[in-house]
């Protein structure tokens, strides 16, 4: 195998961790063989262990020590405290952002400010992925939904029309899926979300959802809903980087995330990788359905052992 | 005082359209036979002729037909979409929903003159997200996700000169509309790419000994004693385990009814009402759109005055999924 033309990112970390293992997490990632690195709240404004101004520090910080860095914003912006926060990430004044709703976008591109659209930015089309572009889009990520032949079209189509964006691909972790209003953590706790006394802390991984026949199916994240399967496109990368794919993104999880990294790494430079190995989070089964066109749900190929 | 805001109901079929206006919706709202719009139900929605049939019974009364096209376009060739909007606007439509920025952008710019309201699908949550939509593509109208509270609403009001719609009563989906993709994770289709949630065809009931299961793909979403009613495996409103606790872990079967801050709507200043339910019959579609459309004329007589008669709730109660009722995310403790 020869070595792919595939970038390596480290998405935002969206699960709540108490401060000091987050400084300790990107202080480890600082030395992983990364190219860019993502962070920032993206899931729940409640979320403060790190401030706004904190995770804009982060960034400059790395960005100081020769990163390239991202910071992502918040996926679902209700109220003015959200925005104002927003604004703040938008107008960091040094590295690009993130964008994951079209808040975000519309401030981004009024500012003047480069930004990658997010997987929540519902890009499914070339003429979409276009209007980003020139809204100021450098970059996108598929929605994690989005099939292999989809993109490998709309990429072809790219192409065609000369339109220089990266496409980043969602390649490993818990799923995001969805967004509520409410917190499906503070509910599992009898909690109100205005007092969910920050529950998100005792799950590093988020809490599993199984069926009641104790199947794992999804993962109770605040206010976000992942699969419970790691999304794993590993076994694809070849192909990934055929159709055109420009990066592909491991997202954090509690623990073995750098052993994650380094086995993408050792993918990209063309070695073969012992996929049954790599740590999951919470011990999860690989899926890769929706990269196959099928239920997300589906475990990766026979060649691999899909669960632990 | 402000004007009384739209009501706004669903027509799955050209009876349910004609029933909604006979009953005294401002304005229907339906999609084609295809995958260009968010309820791609089989046996539901228009063709050419029976949406010309239904715009003229409407414009005949005085009332408007919007036409949603509320799904994002699929790939390379969004020619469907396109000509979905063609269509609409060749029809005479009062207004196209739409979701995809990126037909909003090709309305915009072929149909001049064709009113853009933004889909709930489209996730506008805030102003900064509607008032792009209102720069770049001239959107008139927003209707915004079932997470806000009636605070949060207002002040998006008070930040943009589109205008809002809400949702009033029908199925409640708990997650942000238009990012939501449990049920593609279950079984390969979601509202996004295929305009259907938790399909049909997915769905099996399985005896295991006195107890029935409701399955999706396969995946158990939920199983009914003997005693128990069973509800449609809609995955979101299944009992699941979470640490070793078995309840509706996300939402139970519940309808949003927004009766009770009606006052509160109207005071904001929403332009719009929505019903949801272009899955229903036109018995539902009916008994909904009278009983809002009372509420909604009595609060313009009555304003400060104005309670909910039992009679109202008891009607919207019947018609309520699982019989409950929620007021939702207009309502804090609810989050």
């Amino acid at each position: 195998m020869s070595a792919l033309n595939l970038k390596l990112t480290l998405g935002p970390s969206l699960f709540f961790w108490p401060r000091e293992t987050v400084y300790a997490f990107y202080e480890e990632a600082a030395t992983w063989p990364l190219d860019t690195i993502y962070l920032g709240e993206a899931v729940c404004s409640r979320r403060q262990q790190l401030r706004t101004s904190d995770w804009i520090d982060l960034a400059h910080k790395l960005a100081d020590a020769g990163h390239d860095v991202v910071l992502s914003c918040q996926a679902l912006t209700e109220s003015e405290s959200d925005l104002k926060r927003l604004r703040r990430v938008v107008g960091n004044g040094r590295v690009r952002v993130e964008t994951n709703d079209l808040g975000a976008v519309h401030l981004a591109s009024s500012a003047g400010v480069p930004f990658v659209a997010g997987c929540h930015s519902n890009i499914y089309n070339v003429d979409t992925l276009a209007l980003m572009a020139s809204m100021g889009a450098v970059g996108w990520v598929p929605p994690v939904e989005m099939d292999r032949d989809t993109l490998a079209a709309i990429l072809a189509e790219c192409r065609a029309r000369a339109l220089p964006l990266e496409t980043e691909l969602f390649a490993w972790g818990r799923l995001p899926l969805a967004l509520s209003a409410r917190c499906f953590t503070a509910r599992h706790y009898n909690l109100k979300k205005d007092d969910c006394q920050f529950k998100c802390l005792e799950h590093a991984d988020g809490a599993r959802l199984s069926t009641r026949e104790g199947k794992g199916f999804l993962t109770v994240n605040g206010i976000q809903t992942m699969s419970d399967g790691c999304h794993a496109l590993l076994p694809h990368l070849t192909d990934i980087a055929a159709i055109g794919v420009s990066a592909v993104r491991v997202s954090p999880q509690a623990t073995g995330t750098a052993e994650v990294v380094a086995a993408f790494r050792r993918a990209i430079a063309g070695s073969a990788v012992d996929m049954d190995s790599l740590p999951r989070p919470d011990g999860a089964c690989l899926v890769d359905g929706y990269w196959r066109g099928e239920a997300g749900i589906n475990p990766i190929g026979e060649h691999h052992h899909a669960c632990a | 005082m402000k004007p009384l805001p739209e009501l706004v109901c669903p027509a799955g079929s050209l009876p349910a359209l004609k029933t909604a206006i006979d009953h005294g919706a401002d304005a229907v709202y339906m999609g084609l036979k295809n995958e260009t719009n968010a309820r791609n139900f089989a046996g539901l929605n228009f063709d050419e002729k029976s949406a010309a049939a239904g715009i003229r019974y409407a414009h005949d009364k005085g009332r408007k037909v919007l036409m949603a096209i509320n799904t994002f376009a699929q790939g390379v060739d969004i020619s469907r979409w396109q000509r979905a909007v063609d269509q609409a606007a060749d029809l005479g439509v009062d207004a196209v929903i739409l979701a995809d920025i990126g037909l909003m952008d090709y309305a915009c710019r072929r149909h001049p003159r064709l009113r853009l309201h933004m889909s709930v699908q489209g996730s506008a949550t805030n102003y900064e997200a509607v008032n792009l939509a209102r720069e770049r593509f001239g959107v008139v109208r927003a209707v915004l996700p079932r997470v806000l509270t009636v605070d949060q609403v207002r002040h998006v009001i008070e930040h943009t000169d589109v205008e809002i719609e809400v949702f009033g009563f029908g199925s409640l989906c708990v997650m942000v509309e238009g990012r939501c993709l449990l049920s593609s994770y279950a079984t390969g289709e979601s509202p996004n790419t295929h305009g259907v949630c938790s399909p049909a065809k997915f769905v099996r009931w399985e005896q295991e000994g006195a107890a029935t299961a409701s399955r999706l793909n396969g995946i158990l979403i939920d199983r009914y004693g003997a005693g128990e009613a069973a509800g449609y495996p809609t995955l979101c409103k299944g009992r699941f385990d979470v640490e070793g606790d078995t309840y509706y872990a996300l939402e139970e079967p519940t309808s949003l009814n927004v009766l009770e801050v009606l006052p509160s709507l109207l005071e904001i200043g929403v332009a719009a009402i929505k019903v949801e339910g272009r899955q229903r019959s036109p018995a539902y579609v009916a008994q909904v759109t009278q009983t809002l459309r009372a509420a909604l004329d009595e609060a313009a007589r009555n304003p400060q005055r104005f309670s909910v008669k039992p009679a109202w709730q008891a009607a919207l109660a019947k018609l309520a999924e699982g019989q409950q009722q929620t007021l939702g995310a207009y309502s804090r403790p609810w989050k």
